[in-house]
């Protein structure tokens, strides 16, 4: 195991991501945040939280749920969680928010997910960890916290304090 | 997460989990049902047949939506217009269709017992959409999920199922899924129409006064009064039903307190069921019918990933 973001590297990275955002979305007012169930929501809700306290006008956040969109039902299925846009998509400027991007998969179901809801002028992705040299899909980050290079039986872990008790990300080997 | 059981045969069958699992999944199909693109590619490559072979007007418009909106490919059946008329089996018709690469069946019985008994021959998974007198799983999980919206939870629910206990499936798979569920069951209705034992059989309290069973419940589950299969008088006439069951104005004004009312359609308006409480604002009918899509979409899809599994 090893320590890839102590708490303190994870309040710093969610602190910079969220100051990026607003460098690219100075204002906030076409621009919605969505963070994916289950797991990015509670990196979404970080970043949402310290936009809020350094963004001059509202913050428009939702979450999406992607089960019904994977192309792995046959490999097993996922319990899904809820969906909540309380907002319109057509022609806002989404960015899409997740703990870890490793084969892109989750994201491009995410896509088709966002389409049903409407055209956006344009979506962008943040992540927190961005496994690279591990996708399968032509999908890449706008919003990077750590870049790992990592192997397939390897296992990034996002531990969060309001869900396990502790905020950390590590490397599990298998 | 997945189910314990294979197909969906019966409530009989299920597991509380089970059922949880269903209905915390149908929830989220209904979010789905609200959205601009009422539709998910979830079932994208499967196939399900829908056999009927008897009548159904809401299950099968139901059961079809509920396979399109999951963007499965849908072939319908009905015995009157298919070689079961010329006398071919249940077994080959079936297996004929299989054949042809179909992955799910869902299906319709006058046989109580029909689908049970193709599950032990063919490797499909199966819906049971009501089997003759036994039951009718789907309607259960409908009634339940429209039952846990109004009321929060089903624990501790009190629930009267009204009308004719005897023939009807609905009775049976409500029965099962409100006791699993920790729910209270008062069933009522001519003591003809209510099976011997019962109350042992299922832990349900049995109560021949409406009256009574009305002053007790939280929400009444008024059956339709199945003419079709009673092949004697079990009762006087329609009116006389209607004068001791019938649930009518006068009956639920003399309660002084207010009860939700079901109906699994179709409705004998003015026979087990008087039009101004059917189109009130106690009914929860219509909500019914809605949440049956987003029912049989978790059944469906559950069903569709476990068989996958394996």
């Amino acid at each position: 195991m090893k320590t890839i973001l102590t708490a303190a590297q994870l309040s710093i990275t969610c602190q910079r991501l969220a100051h990026q955002i607003l460098e690219q979305h100075p204002s906030l007012e076409n621009t919605v945040l969505i963070g994916l169930q289950p797991r990015g929501v509670f990196f979404s809700n970080r970043i949402v939280e310290v936009l809020k306290s350094i963004a001059a006008g509202p913050v428009m956040y939702g979450q999406l749920d992607i089960t019904f969109y994977r192309d792995d039902i046959r490999k097993g299925l996922h319990v899904a969680n809820t969906t909540n846009l309380p907002f319109d998509i057509e022609n806002r400027k989404v960015i899409l928010i997740d703990d870890v991007l490793y084969t892109g998969r989750t994201i491009r179901a995410a896509l088709d997910a966002l389409l049903d809801f409407g055209r956006p002028a344009e979506v962008s992705l943040c992540v927190l960890v961005d496994r690279r040299f591990s996708r399968e899909l032509p999908i890449q980050p706008d919003y990077t916290g750590k870049v790992i290079d990592t192997i397939v039986s390897q296992k990034v872990k996002v531990n969060w304090q309001e869900n396990e008790g502790l905020d950390e990300v590590i490397l599990l080997d298998n | 997460m997945k189910l314990s059981a294979k197909h969906l045969l019966g409530i009989k069958d299920l597991t509380p989990g089970d059922i949880q699992l269903i209905l915390s999944t149908a929830a989220r199909f209904k979010e789905v049902l609200q959205r601009p693109v009422k539709k998910v590619p979830s079932l994208r490559d499967v196939t399900v047949v829908n056999l009927f072979f008897e009548n159904s007007t809401r299950t099968r418009i139901s059961f079809e939506l509920a396979e399109k909106r999951l963007s499965a490919d849908v072939l319908n059946f009905t015995a009157s217009s298919s070689s079961a008329a010329k006398g071919e089996t249940l077994l080959d018709t079936v297996n004929n269709i299989l054949s042809m690469k179909v992955d799910m069946v869902v299906m319709r019985h006058s046989a109580s017992g029909a689908p049970h008994f193709l599950a032990q021959h063919i490797p499909a998974a199966i819906i049971n959409a009501g089997d003759g007198i036994n039951e009718h799983p789907t309607q259960a999980l409908l009634d339940a999920l429209s039952m846990q919206e109004k009321f929060g939870k089903l624990e501790g629910l009190k629930v009267a199922i009204i009308g004719d206990i005897m023939h009807s499936r609905v009775a049976l798979s409500n029965m099962y899924l409100l006791r699993k569920m920790g729910a209270e069951v008062t069933v009522t209705g001519p003591p003809t129409l209510i099976p011997p034992h019962l109350a042992e059989a299922l832990d349900v309290r049995v109560e021949y006064d409406l009256v009574k069973a009305l002053r007790w419940c939280d929400v009444a589950n008024v059956l339709r009064i199945q003419l079709e299969r009673q092949n004697q008088p079990l009762f006087s006439s329609l009116r006389e039903y209607n004068l001791f069951y019938g649930i009518r104005r006068e009956v639920l004004r003399k309660l002084d307190k207010e009860i939700v009312i079901m109906h699994p359609g179709p409705i004998n308006r003015g026979v087990e069921l008087d039009s101004d409480i059917a189109d009130g604002p106690h009914s929860i009918i219509l909500q019914q019918v809605e949440n049956g899509v987003a029912v049989r979409m978790a059944a469906l899809y559950l069903l569709a990933g476990r068989d996958s599994e394996a």
